[in-house]
């Protein structure tokens, strides 16, 4: 690439960071058309079984209601392949808070009265919420998501774990968390003539362009799906989700512009959750700490309209080389709302089980738990045996240690008390797999020296206007202010979701490739160019999805101080700290945000966060921001995030790794890990709230508060 | 079928008073807005729906996020809470009207805790960031006027201005939701401001 020296890496401020802070950037339900009007769904009050009948007579006599969908008279949808997109397609209701009904009115305070007074009777069949790793229904799928192998072993770990010299045998629980990115799901539809416009909150919107044009049997090209602006999605905005879908079909019926926003309590039940994983963690090691047998099985669920099993046992195939190792996965369906993406799928949990195992095993064996782990490192990826394309944890283990004065801890659990505070230190290791898919883009050179850059990349807060840019001014030898990047439109060259942390590496290798096209042809070029500038296409497809020879993870460390009261069982987190070794950093600013942003997300996983399936409602009883605790300031410390030069050549152009997502691996096993240090009780169960902390403390004597406590 | 006539456009009064409608003058961002509401409706709807001032954003619309925080009478709120028909006469700040209010504004620039976001990156979606500011300028005003919060030494003299260290502003400003995690970045932005 030519080098402008400032380019790539340097903390250039976000393009529309005024727009945001202005109120001038729109998403997707402040798209005002003329004459739009809302939509509020109904939803269902029961577990499991039918609608019997939808009454509308009240709902339709309401002031400003213009009509009342239900399966009794919604458009025919074409089969999906995403069972959670057939709204109002049958009387089937597979879970609580399935949308039975949609109410239509002029205004939103229309059609929230009208929604209320929609009545639904049902004919309810018993029904199965609640997850056991014993459950009778439990299976082994063929595929975990992300299309993991559900079982892998090798050697024969039970042996070598009865033969080991130090073991840990025990279980963990995850449960259910909530995505709830700050803009609830939201789509504004309308037609024109035969072509679908639709303003959607969305990851992705190629994929809800193609999704919206199977489902209503259009040609893709009557279709325009536009995400300029996002509010957040962690996954939950990955694929499709309903209200667009209702949108869509209500602006149909209606012939005007129509806009559904999920209101906060019904997202719990509608866009998808990370599942709760069961883990049973068996570890066994020689005396000096060298695994010899490595056991992790998870236990998730699943609802009885889609098959999704968080792959929480994968990185046990990637993090320490034991040599004899089983990693796998069983699934219960259950009538529980359809699972599925939340940061780090299947790294989040998993890696909390496996780092608060081998903490637990550094404390049996007596060990440093950051010599652990550097013990315990893999020459090759354990589970392929492929070569890793770089792997540095041990390097962000040091640097972290040295940064957090690890070397000044005392080992001992409950060495350290301020008054009734109990202070405890904790360290974990994190790690994201390198994800690429094929992308297009165009670039294009103007006769005044500018240059616009055309891809369907999509901003969820990640600051992927700008970073398009630099790689693009990069690339082309210019400089950032003359390159303008068009996103967020289904019109654009296709491109794949912002997801799996795999946004920039995928954009940008089309970006880069788009823009290599065009500074050759430029510097072939003589005289002025012609009025229209000059256009180079570029389309990754066999290049970004080719096989790599190499195992492809970024790697982190995150160490944790915590306080914890004996008196109210409140754990704080003091100091949090990450290093990560991440490819090439392509914008310190916003990358600095996204590992600070992941780590806060980790902070409520571990102390706050937490969802209940009520096994009489059927209902997840933390439905809103009140009852389900995201992290607010008063909880988060300054969070420091480092990383350290990493070059590695089997990336992509730029020597990425995704960074969206590591920071939430690690953190609540280091959390957990400092906890245990801080109090000498191990809590396996999350989130680490004041409860599950006194209730464990109990069986200890407290310490006794000093008067200048 | 529901009949029309109580619904409005976009823009000023249309309709008429009734039993569930009342008309109100709201002065936003300095200008006088005279409109026929819907009883039921909240600040945030109205500024959102008919008067297309989408800064204030809805999280929850139930007082659990801080995403609609505007500044009535220069005290901030939660928009979602607040019937619009109780706050006839009241003057109403949004995030869109900040830069106008700041002292020396020319109108094109930006609040000094604007641009202090953009500097310290404050923010990554921006969905939280509108009632971020405005909560800030509000916790701000707060501390002037001495109102103590959860975090303030009790030995403090009261009625004294309370001096805004990270402990309180993070404090003062834990209503206001961040799902994007860009808390460490706000209390540095507010920080610059206050110094
Ligand atoms: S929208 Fe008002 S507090 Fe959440
Ligand atoms: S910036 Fe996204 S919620 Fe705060």
């Amino acid at each position: 690439m030519a080098d402008t020296g400032t380019t790539l890496g340097a903390p250039a401020e976000r393009r529309e960071g005024r727009d945001k802070v202005t109120g001038s950037a729109r998403y997707a339900a402040e798209q005002t058309d003329a004459g739009r009007v809302h939509a509020w769904p109904v939803v269902a009050g029961i577990a499991h079984g039918t609608v019997r009948a939808v009454h509308t007579g009240a709902a339709l006599a309401l002031p400003g209601v213009l009509t009342v969908l239900s399966h009794d008279n919604a458009p025919r949808l074409a089969p999906a392949d995403d069972a959670t997109l057939a709204v109002l397609q049958s009387p089937r209701v597979p879970h609580r808070g399935w949308i039975v009904a949609l109410v239509v009115a002029e205004t939103l305070e229309e059609a929230r009265a009208g929604a209320a007074a929609v009545r639904v009777d049902y004919d309810a069949v018993p029904h199965d919420v609640t997850l056991t790793d014993d459950h009778p229904d439990a299976y082994t799928p063929e595929q975990a998501n992300g299309g993991s192998p559900a079982h892998r072993e090798q050697g024969d770990p039970e042996a070598a774990f009865a033969d080991a010299e130090v073991r840990v045998d025990t279980h963990y629980r995850v449960p259910p968390l909530h995505n709830h990115p700050m803009e609830p799901h939201a789509a504004t539809a309308r037609w024109d003539g035969g072509r679908l416009v639709a303003h959607d909150s969305s990851q992705g919107a190629t994929t809800v362009r193609t999704v919206l044009a199977s489902l209503f049997r259009l040609a893709e090209d009557d279709v325009t799906v536009i995400s300029e602006h996002v509010g957040g999605g962690f996954g939950s905005k990955g694929t499709p989700r309903p209200p667009v879908v209702l949108a869509a079909m209500a602006a149909r019926e209606t012939g005007r512009p129509v806009t559904v926003a999920l209101p906060r309590r019904f997202m719990a039940a509608l866009v998808g959750h990370r599942a709760p994983t069961l883990h049973r963690f068996r570890l066994g090691a020689t005396a000096d700490g060298t695994l010899t047998s490595s056991l992790h099985e998870v236990t998730t669920h699943t609802s009885r309209i889609k098959e999704f099993v968080e792959q929480a046992a994968v990185p046990s195939r990637v993090m320490y080389a034991a040599p004899h190792r089983l990693s796998s996965h069983q699934v219960v369906p259950l009538d529980v709302p359809s699972p599925s993406w939340m940061r780090a799928p299947g790294e989040a949990p998993g890696m909390y089980a496996v780092e608060s195992a081998m903490d637990e095993l550094a404390v049996e064996a007596g060990l440093d738990p950051v010599e652990l782990r550097v013990t315990n490192e893999p020459d090759t990826e354990p589970d392929s045996g492929k070569p890793f394309s770089s792997r540095h944890l041990v390097e962000c283990l040091r640097e972290g240690a040295r940064r957090f004065d690890w070397a000044r801890r005392d080992p001992r659990p409950r060495s350290r008390a301020e008054g009734p505070l109990l202070v405890g230190t904790g360290v974990a290791a994190a790690t994201y797999p390198v994800m690429i898919n094929p992308a297009q883009a165009t670039a294009h050179g103007t006769p005044d020296g500018r240059f616009v850059v055309r891809i369907n990349a999509t901003d969820i807060g990640t600051g992927a206007r700008t970073v398009l840019a630099q790689i693009a001014a990069h690339t082309l030898g210019v400089p950032l202010d003359r390159v303008h990047v068009d996103m967020g439109d289904s019109d654009l060259p296709p491109a794949p979701l912002a997801g799996g942390s795999s946004g920039t590496a995928s954009w940008g290798w089309a970006v880069h490739d788009a823009c290599t096209r065009l500074a050759a042809r430029l510097a072939g070029h003589t005289g002025p160019l012609p009025d229209d500038g000059l256009r180079t296409h570029a389309d990754t497809t066999g290049s970004a999805d080719a096989d790599s020879p190499y195992a492809r993870h970024a790697f982190g460390a995150h160490f944790a101080e915590v306080t914890v009261d004996t008196v109210s069982g409140e754990v704080r987190v003091r100091r949090l700290l990450g290093v990560y070794a991440a490819g090439r950093i392509l914008n310190a600013r916003t990358a600095r945000s996204q590992f600070i942003g992941g780590m806060t997300m980790g902070l409520g996983m571990a102390l706050t966060e937490g969802s209940t399936m009520d096994g009489a409602s059927g209902a997840f009883v933390e439905s809103d921001l009140a009852a389900y605790h995201v992290p607010a300031h008063a909880d988060v410390p300054d969070i420091e995030a480092h990383w350290i030069d990493e070059e590695d050549p089997h990336l992509n152009p730029m020597g990425s790794k995704g960074i969206g997502e590591i920071g939430i691996v690690g953190t609540a096993a280091a959390i957990g890990n400092a906890v245990h240090h801080a109090t000498g009780v191990r809590y396996r169960e999350l989130p680490l709230s004041p409860d599950k902390v006194l209730t464990g403390l109990t069986g200890l004597t407290p310490p006794i508060p000093t008067p200048t406590g | 079928m529901g009949s029309r006539e109580h619904s409005m456009g976009a823009d000023d009064a249309t309709g008429s008073p009734d039993r569930h409608h009342s008309e109100v003058t709201l002065r936003v961002n300095g200008k006088p807005h005279t409109l026929i509401v819907d009883h039921r409706s909240v600040l945030l709807d109205v500024l959102r729906e008919r008067l297309d001032l989408v800064g204030a954003k809805k999280g929850c619309d139930h007082g659990q996020c801080g995403a609609c925080t505007v500044l009535v009478d220069g005290r901030r709120v939660n928009g979602c809470l607040l019937p619009a028909v109780a706050l006839d006469g009241c003057d109403i700040t949004t995030v869109e009207g900040l830069a106008a209010g700041a002292a020396g504004a020319t109108g094109e620039e930006l609040h000094p805790l604007q641009r202090a976001f953009v500097e310290r990156d404050a923010f990554q979606c921006g969905y939280c960031t509108p009632g971020q500011i405005c909560s800030a300028v509000g916790a701000i005003a707060e501390a002037e006027a001495g109102h103590p919060s959860h975090v303030t030494d009790p030995e403090a003299p009261s009625g004294q201005p309370v001096p805004l260290g990270p402990d309180e502003i993070r404090e003062r400003l834990s209503g206001n939701l961040c799902r994007c995690g860009a808390y460490p970045n706000i209390v540095r932005a507010v920080e610059d401001v206050i110094r």
